[in-house]
């Protein structure tokens, strides 16, 4: 048995393999799947401060390797949250860590201030990277200015594990790491949906009823590895890597490229026991490759030339 | 009702026409118990272009020789991979997903299926036949080759029969069959088929003040209610199809009718 456990900021975590969120509900979904404290992580449903219908229907367009989705943020708000689902899941033992989404900074901050409260939520990601709503989500996260103004205020009102997560929609996404990185995140996680389209040429429409969604599965992951491998050499606070990874091989790469844990994503709705396969197959990865403890593997990319 | 992902062994693969098929399915460690309108997410191996699992109504359940049947239309490559599926090859399902429909209450009722809508109503009529419901069952599609499972049908009730182009039964759409004019009578109508067909039903039987139930079929990726795609707007805000329904009575639908 290898030394599986990692650490983003104060938070240790019995392995990195983390469930993203959107793509796991709230963990009761997948309860006759699979064993929830097996994994070092669950990151919850993007919650908002009021309840979100989201958008209208259709909302999933299935794209060669993968799919995109325009769901919107739907969420019954944090207060349904705390009240109702919360008290169902806190027996788990494993980090429930909840996502938090927003169209206006006030709300951020009601919302983390409401999370510092719950025992046994050790950490927030703040979501500065939804592609589907009209106002806020990715317009935070796709400047340096306002990353870092939602960062700062963030890290005022909220005590514990800081974790942004990060729009791969963006020019440089190493400088806006750097900057949530200065305004004191703890860890950054990367990359959210990528922004994408699909078209009908029968009825020449639309396949999503917002026109555009965010891309998601494996026709993803070069694109998430290069920038892992990117936000790495700039800054030093560790990474969450996610996009597209399906299989223990994904996510060793992700380690390789510089993660310090990683995200399963889509890869749970076509096998809703993935994540839990993912940290075996880690365990048996280490050992075949004579690795006594997954640190090891972070930043492991080896770049000299023979 | 407790969910498995699974490996079952296909047992047989009948081809009804160049557009459906009826799988088979079966497993040494047996099956769990299913219900009416319940579907199957059913993962497609060996095709590349194909990366979502596809939901499949539950067709049919034969208890006694541990098989469940699945009817598929080929609609895209994913059920086209499905189609060439042979006895012996094995196929992983994550089941039994949904609802089902309301049996309680009721001595009379109809079933109305359009073209492959007709796939969960044969289980659903085979149901309601061992609970001695008077079941009566109304087929409807383009033409002959649309109409599936006729014979089946017959085991559990009377069958009507609609065509667009009349080469069998009546001619004309499934909703203006001539048992319609006694939907009154019913105390039910189950309803399952193309989503303009179902808005036709719903509102006759709003109007004749018929309970109704409807079966839909949404898009949809993971089937377990954690992915929020395949919703449908209803009296208390939007709803996955996967885990609220497929089933829903028409009066929880925010249906123009």
């Amino acid at each position: 048995m290898a030394d599986l456990k990692v650490k983003i900021g104060a938070l240790e975590f019995k392995n990195p393999v983390l469930t993203a969120s959107g793509t796991f509900g709230y963990g009761p979904e997948f309860e006759d799947f699979l064993n929830i404290d097996s994994l070092g992580g669950i990151i919850v449903k993007g919650t908002t401060l009021e309840a979100r219908q989201g958008n209208a229907y259709p909302r999933m367009a299935e794209t060669p390797a993968g799919m995109l989705n325009a769901v919107g943020l739907q969420n019954k708000g944090i207060d349904a949250f705390i009240n109702d689902i919360y008290p169902n899941i806190k027996h788990y033992k494993t980090h429930i860590i909840v996502n938090v989404s927003g169209s206006k900074l006030e709300d951020y901050i009601t919302v983390v201030e409401k999370l510092n409260d719950l025992e046994h939520i050790p950490a927030i990601e703040l979501n500065i990277s939804c592609p589907n709503v009209k106002q806020g989500g990715m317009a935070f996260g796709t400047s340096c200015a306002s990353a870092s103004e939602v960062t700062k205020a963030v890290r005022a009102a909220y005590h514990k594990t800081l974790i942004v997560k990060l729009s791969p929609n963006v020019t440089s996404i190493a400088e806006i790491a750097k900057a949530v990185e200065d305004e004191g995140a703890d860890s950054v996680s990367l990359i959210n949906t990528v922004l994408g389209m699909a078209i009908d040429a029968e009825s020449r429409r639309p396949v999503l009823s917002t026109i555009t969604g965010g891309l998601s599965g494996p026709c993803i992951k070069p694109i998430a590895l290069r920038m892992v491998w990117q936000v790495s050499q700039a800054v030093k606070i560790p990474i969450i890597g996610l996009g597209g990874i399906m299989n223990v091989t994904d996510a060793v790469e992700f380690l390789l490229a510089g993660a310090t844990a990683i995200q399963v994503g889509t890869a749970n709705f076509i096998d809703p026991a993935i994540s839990e396969k993912i940290v075996h197959k880690l365990d048996a990865y280490c050992n075949n490759h004579r690795i006594a403890a997954v640190k090891e593997l972070i930043g492991g990319l080896i770049t000299k030339t023979i | 009702m407790k969910k498995y992902i699974n490996d079952l062994t296909v047992c047989s693969n009948r081809r009804l026409s160049d557009d459906y098929f009826i799988l088979g399915l079966t497993s040494s460690d047996g099956l769990p118990e299913m219900l009416p309108g319940q579907f199957a997410e059913i993962k497609v191996d060996n095709n590349p272009n194909v990366f979502l699992r596809r939901p499949i109504s539950i067709h049919d359940v034969d208890c006694a020789n541990n098989v469940l049947y699945v009817l598929v239309k080929i609609v895209g490559q994913g059920t086209q991979s499905l189609s060439t599926l042979k006895v012996n090859d094995t196929v992983n399902l994550v089941y039994p997903l949904g609802n089902t429909f309301n049996m309680d209450s009721v001595t009379n009722v109809i079933l109305a299926g359009g073209g492959c809508g007709i796939a969960p109503m044969l289980y659903l009529a085979r149901r309601l036949h061992q609970q001695h419901i008077k079941t009566t069952i109304l087929l409807g599609g383009r033409t002959t080759i649309d109409i599936l499972e006729a014979d089946e049908f017959k085991k559990y009730g009377d069958v009507f029969i609609s065509t667009d182009d009349g080469s069998l039964g009546e001619k004309g759409f499934i909703t203006n069959n001539s048992i319609m004019k006694q939907l009154s009578s019913f105390q039910r109508l189950y309803c399952c088929g193309p989503l303009p067909m179902m808005k036709v039903f719903a509102a006759i039987a709003k109007q004749q003040q018929v309970d109704c139930e409807v079966s839909l079929e949404n898009t949809m990726a993971c089937g377990i209610g954690a992915c929020l795609c395949c919703v449908t707007e209803t009296d208390k805000g939007n709803k996955c199809v996967c885990t609220e329904g497929p089933v829903f009575n028409i009066n929880q639908l925010k249906w123009q009718i």
